[in-house]
Formats: C-alpha cells, sequence, structure tokens
C-alpha cells in the first residue's frame, strides 16, 4: 500500500443510503455509508448475508433496481458525483473505469454469445477498434488472468467451460477497459479451495501489474486477509469497523469483529466448543433500536440499547462504530 | 486395506458401517434410437461416470470421521450410499455387520431409523407449506413410533428444545426462519426418531460464519450427549480438523488419504492433501504470495490414466502417469493411495 499522507483517494463515498421499499414502508440496506477508495489499495468489505456490503458494491455503481432506491449521498469518482450524472455518461464509465465481477460467472456471463463475442462488446461498447486489434486485445487479456489456448477460448460459449475458467473470463473482461477501480463481490464463493487460490494468486498479480483499486466483497475473513490492504467490517447496513488488514484483525475495536474472529475454528483445541456470537443478523425491516449489534453483544449497557454510536476514528483512517471499544489492553 | 480391523480389537470401537469396494457409476438412459440399434446387435456406448471408484473403509462406533473433497469428487454421493438412498453399481455398505441392501424387516427398519442424514441445503430440505411441528412428527407417523397426539408433541417440545429453538415455533412455517435456524430443525428432523449415526452432507456450508459456529457447537454437544457417530462430509478442511477424529481424504471417486485428524494435519502424505492444506485461507496469512496448484479438477467423465492426481501434481513421475497406486498402510490407521510411498 502507498503511503498514508502521500495516497490520493481514487472513490470517495459520503452519506451513500440505499433502502428497499415494501408494502409497510423502506428499509435502509446500507445506512449513511461513509467510504475512501484510494490509488492502488485493496480494500476487503466484509460482513454476512444481509449486512449490506453487495448492496453497497452496487450502490456505487448506481446499479440499484426497483424496489430499491438510492436516497442520499454522494459517490466521488476523479472529482465527479456519479449520482448526478445522467444515465448514459454513467454507462460509459461502468466496465471502462469502474468495473465489476460478480459472484456467479454463469449468470453474469450470456450463455448465447461466445466468450470472443462477449469480450468484443465489452471493448467495442467504450470505443473504437478494428477486428485484428480487438481480438489481440481479448487474448491478451484471457492470457493474463491464466488461461489455456485463449485462440480457442474465443469461439467458444459458457458452458464449455469449468466454473473457474468462467470466473477468469469474467475477471477478463472486466480488467478489459484498464479500470481504475474494481469492484469484485463474492468473486470466488462459488469455486473450489484450489480453484479459489488461484484466482486470488492471479488477482493478487493483475492487481499489482494494473494499479487499479480493488474493493474485494467477501463474507470469508480468511481470503479477505490474503488480499486486502485495508478491511471494512460491516453489520447491519453500518460499516462497524475499518482500518488496516493487520488492526483489524489483531487489534479489532469492535466487539462484533472479534466475534468473527473468534467464532473460526482454529485458536480453540479440536472438540472444544467454538467460541460464538448468540443469535443472527437482524432482518432489514426489523434492525434493532440504538446500537444494531447489541442483542447480540456480551458487553451491551444501557447506553447501547438507547443510542446508536456515531463513528469514532483515530485520526489516522482507523475508525469504528461503538460506545465500548475493545481498548488495545483487552485485545492483546 | 481395512485398517480399522488389523488393531486389536479391545483397543478399538466396534465397526459400525464397513465400506467395501464400493462403487457408483450414473449412466444416461439409452435414447430410442440407442436402444433400437441394440436391438439389431450395433449396441452404441452410452457415456457413463464413475462417481465413486472403489471406496474401502469402515467407520467406528462413536467416532467423527471427516470426508473432504471439492465438488464433483463423489463424497456426497458416497454420503448417499452409505444412507441407503441411492444403491451402489458395485461393492457393499454393512451396517453392523449385515449388508443393507439385503436388509429385510426389523433389520431394515433398525437401518434406515439409525442412521440419518442432514441435507447442505436448509432452504430446499424442507417442505415450505409444512409448518415446523408437522416436519418434525411425520418421521414419528410414518414409522409408527408415536401416535398419541400428546406424545408427539412431547417429543416434537423435545428435540425443538435439543436443538436450541423455542418450542412456540413448531406452529411456524419453513420461510419464517433464518438459514441457521432451518438448520437447526434439519437437525432436529433428524434426530427425532433417535438415531445413532448420522451423515452431515456439508451442514454448514450455506451458513453464515457466526452461524457456523453456533452449529459446529450444536454438533459437538449433541455427539458428547447422544454417543453419536458422524460421517461429516465438508469441503472446508479446517473445519473437518475442529470436529474430526479421523479425516478420509477424497479425489476423483477414490480416498487418497485417510489418517487420525491430529496426524493428517502436522504431516500430510498425499501430496493432494498437502495441496489442500497449504490452500485453507486463513486469517493468519496477510498478504501471501503462494503458488497455487496448478489445472483444474478432471472431469470424472474422462479420468486421467494412472493416479488421478497426477496432471496437478508437482511430484509427479512417469509412473504416476501409467500406473495407479494402489492403497498401503503407512502407519498404524494411516493409509495413502501415492507412489511416493511405495518405497517405505
Amino acid at each position: 500500500m502507498t503511503d498514508p499522507r502521500t495516497r490520493k483517494p481514487v472513490l470517495e463515498v459520503e452519506g451513500l443510503q440505499t433502502v428497499f421499499h415494501d408494502l409497510e414502508g423502506a428499509w435502509p440496506a446500507i445506512n449513511a455509508l461513509d467510504l475512501t477508495i484510494y490509488e492502488g489499495e485493496v480494500l476487503g468489505l466484509v460482513g454476512e448475508s444481509g449486512s449490506g456490503k453487495s448492496v453497497a458494491g452496487f450502490s456505487i455503481l448506481g446499479l440499484i433496481d426497483t424496489p430499491g432506491e438510492i436516497t442520499a449521498g454522494r459517490v466521488l469518482f476523479q472529482g465527479k458525483d456519479l449520482r448526478e450524472m445522467d444515465e448514459e455518461s454513467l454507462r460509459k464509465l461502468r466496465g471502462a473505469d469502474l468495473s465489476m465481477i460478480f459472484q456467479d460467472p454463469l449468470t453474469t456471463l450470456n450463455p448465447v454469445l461466445t466468450i470472443g463475442e462477449q469480450m468484443g462488446e465489452a471493448i467495442t461498447e467504450h470505443g473504437q477498434a478494428d477486428a485484428e486489434a480487438l481480438r489481440r486485445r481479448c487474448i491478451d487479456t484471457l492470457t493474463k488472468v491464466g488461461i489455456t489456448s485463449p485462440e480457442e477460448r474465443l469461439s467458444q460459449y459458457p458452458h464449455e467451460l469449468s466454473g473457474g475458467m468462467r470466473q477468469r473470463v469474467v475477471i477478463a473482461i472486466a480488467l478489459l477497459n484498464s479500470p481504475k477501480v474494481i469492484i469484485a463481490d463474492e468473486p470466488t464463493t462459488a469455486l473450489d479451495v484450489t480453484i479459489q487460490s488461484q484466482i486470488i494468486a492471479e488477482m493478487q498479480r493483475l492487481q499489482h501489474d494494473s494499479g487499479a483499486a480493488l474493493i474485494w466483497i467477501s463474507h470469508d475473513l480468511g481470503v479477505v486477509a490474503e488480499l486486502a490492504d485495508r478491511i471494512a467490517v460491516m453489520y447491519a447496513g453500518d460499516i462497524v469497523e475499518i482500518g488496516t488488514t493487520d488492526e483489524v484483525l489483531d487489534r479489532p475495536r469492535h466487539p462484533y469483529t472479534r466475534g468473527l474472529l473468534d467464532s473460526v475454528p482454529g485458536d480453540v483445541p479440536p472438540g472444544e466448543p467454538l467460541r460464538q456470537i448468540e443469535g443472527s443478523a437482524p432482518p432489514l425491516n426489523a434492525r434493532p433500536f440504538g446500537c444494531p449489534f447489541h442483542p447480540r453483544c456480551a458487553q451491551a449497557t444501557d447506553l447501547c440499547r438507547s443510542s446508536d454510536p456515531a463513528p469514532q476514528g483515530d485520526g489516522a483512517g482507523r475508525i469504528w462504530r461503538c460506545h465500548h471499544p475493545i481498548t488495545a489492553q483487552e485485545a492483546a | 486395506m481395512l485398517d480399522t480391523t488389523t488393531q486389536a480389537p479391545d483397543a478399538v470401537p466396534e465397526t459400525v458401517m464397513e465400506l467395501r469396494g464400493l462403487e457408483r457409476e450414473f449412466a444416461r438412459k439409452p435414447v430410442l434410437a440407442e436402444r433400437l440399434m441394440k436391438l439389431v446387435g450395433k449396441a452404441p456406448d452410452t457415456p457413463s461416470l464413475k462417481a465413486v471408484r472403489s471406496v474401502d473403509f469402515a467407520i467406528r462406533e462413536g467416532e467423527v470421521l471427516g470426508l473432504v473433497g471439492e465438488s464433483g469428487c463423489g463424497k456426497s454421493t458416497l454420503g448417499r450410499m452409505i444412507t441407503g438412498i441411492i444403491p451402489p453399481t458395485g461393492g457393499a455398505v454393512t451396517y453392523q455387520g449385515a449388508d443393507i441392501s439385503a436388509m429385510k424387516g426389523q433389520a431394515l427398519k433398525d437401518f434406515t431409523l439409525g442412521v440419518q442424514m442432514i441435507f447442505q441445503d436448509p432452504y430446499a430440505s424442507l417442505n415450505p407449506r409444512q409448518r415446523v411441528g408437522e416436519i418434525l412428527a411425520e418421521p414419528l407417523r410414518v414409522h409408527g413410533l408415536a401416535t398419541d397426539k400428546a406424545d408427539i408433541r412431547r417429543r416434537v417440545d423435545a428435540a425443538l428444545t435439543e436443538v436450541g429453538l423455542d418450542t412456540s415455533y413448531r406452529d411456524r412455517y419453513p420461510h419464517q426462519f433464518s438459514g441457521g435456524q432451518r438448520q437447526r430443525i434439519g437437525i432436529a428432523r433428524a434426530l427425532i426418531v433417535e438415531p445413532s449415526f448420522l451423515v452431515c452432507d456439508e451442514p454448514i456450508a450455506a451458513l453464515d460464519v457466526s452461524i457456523q459456529a453456533q452449529v459446529i457447537n450444536l454438533f459437538l454437544a449433541l455427539r458428547a450427549k447422544r454417543n453419536l457417530t458422524y460421517l461429516f462430509i465438508s469441503h472446508d478442511l479446517s473445519v473437518v480438523r475442529h470436529i474430526a477424529d479421523r479425516v478420509a481424504i477424497m479425489y476423483l471417486g477414490k480416498i487418497v488419504e485417510m489418517a487420525p485428524a491430529q496426524e493428517i494435519f502436522a504431516n500430510p502424505a498425499h501430496p493432494y492433501t498437502r495441496t489442500l492444506l497449504e490452500q485453507i485461507p486463513s486469517v493468519k496469512n496477510r498478504k501471501r504470495h503462494f503458488e497455487a496448484v496448478k489445472g483444474e479438477i478432471p472431469s470424472p467423465h474422462k479420468p486421467p490414466s494412472g493416479c488421478a492426481f497426477h496432471p496437478r501434481c508437482p511430484m509427479a513421475t512417469a509412473r504416476c502417469r501409467a500406473e495407479a497406486p494402489v492403497t498401503r498402510e503407512i502407519a498404524p490407521g494411516r493409509t495413502v493411495s501415492c507412489h511416493l510411498h511405495d518405497a517405505n
């Protein structure tokens, strides 16, 4: 990661809020999200299902459909607010400067177009190129993501490829136009362990070579630890903690982060009960009053039950949202 | 390779389930044209797939055997054959000494009730139109274990309490529960017939991290309380390491290594096991630069010649390409199927 004093923000999210409507009302899936992504960094966005981590990724790119609605906030990319842009200019940015990798490669790719046609489309949508140059660029990008015999792949259909190959194609498409920011939503969750580590190793290299900023959304702290410079932990639509990977994993300030780390097998001797977080994450329409984590938190007090904690920080980018943060002594 | 039977009988708990040369082949039904060609004596080859290729092992009473492998390795097919959901196409499964395919009458009933299965997907494994109380009462009614309404109610409530759910939940439908709660209902349904053996097929793979720990703890507590035997099928080695006494590693339909959990994690013998262990993502590995194993999982339609792992194995030799390794015992209770261990 670049020096924190000289690093330049590439994407700034301020107060972004996305709600989902149903017959009973509008329920926020992300609440006033503040997040800055710096040039060339990997930010791991971690949370359990329903925490809002995917909605955050989609909202940044403005990819929210009804019944969802982005209701507040700004997304600044190179000084321009994406939310002020018309759909046409936003479409030009997406897939070029800002690209997204989705979880399920089978539903991301069009089953009736060949790999070459889909890749070509991604290039011609954002600029002209003659057929031969187009083909060259596709082959180069496929080679970069570790696909063997790329020439043949261009004429194949998605169903002819394995899950790992399909995800590589999706990554190749995301990289085609040299994006400045890539948002990857659980890109390895559907894959086997050996294929997952191949993809992680490729992503480490590609990200390093291209210098693009990467937001890696995942529920798996282990995967994020392999990749990320910084980690943001989400719970019930809020970022409850953010810091460098070492800070968050070694010295968590929020009891939820601590709980997540403790519930992974490894520290407790085999056969002994794991330390578990009681209860489960609240549904969108039943966000607890006060701190949303208080019903599951062993440290909760009356203050936690009555008031939602505001974000606090150390001024150097470390932020947490808790009335009773874990101190350095306790964490050790 | 039945390593369990070679040890002193008083030192080893009784074998409850034994697999001998177990195989399962899946074939497509021939289409009309192919059947006609068969009639005229020119039968075409219909493609078939060997999901499980000659598996031998024994499961002892009261142990947790972890079965680990990647998708398509045949681990779920193996689990389904052990519970009798699908019949094997070769070899046999014996339960308490008797072949399950030949069971009749009381023995068959003891087997079907004694061996229960917990499925991966808590959403697909519960009937959405039944209330939880009905879901749990059904096995009791079907098997005639309880007919009296009050008795059924009492046992349903006891099962809910045992898995950590409130008894008032019996009147709710599955969609009213979270994934973790649904998996608890699936566990309660398996437990209500008082089984002694549970086949758990990726029971926590669909759950959130914080919920996974809760369900692992439930499995550990139930085992201690009821002296259950588990076959715990998972792709997640860190979970298996925590819960299993012995571990079997499966690759393309075969068991490639089997050992007590502590030994396999401390000192893996098969290159595939080593690969899997190196690649467990862990919060302790920060920005690690590692060499991922090359290649993809081969298709079971066209298994590689010789050792099935040789195209991906960093230590493969000409012999691995030509000759399939046999399973050897390399230490008491440890077997491995790899040419590297032939010299020992």
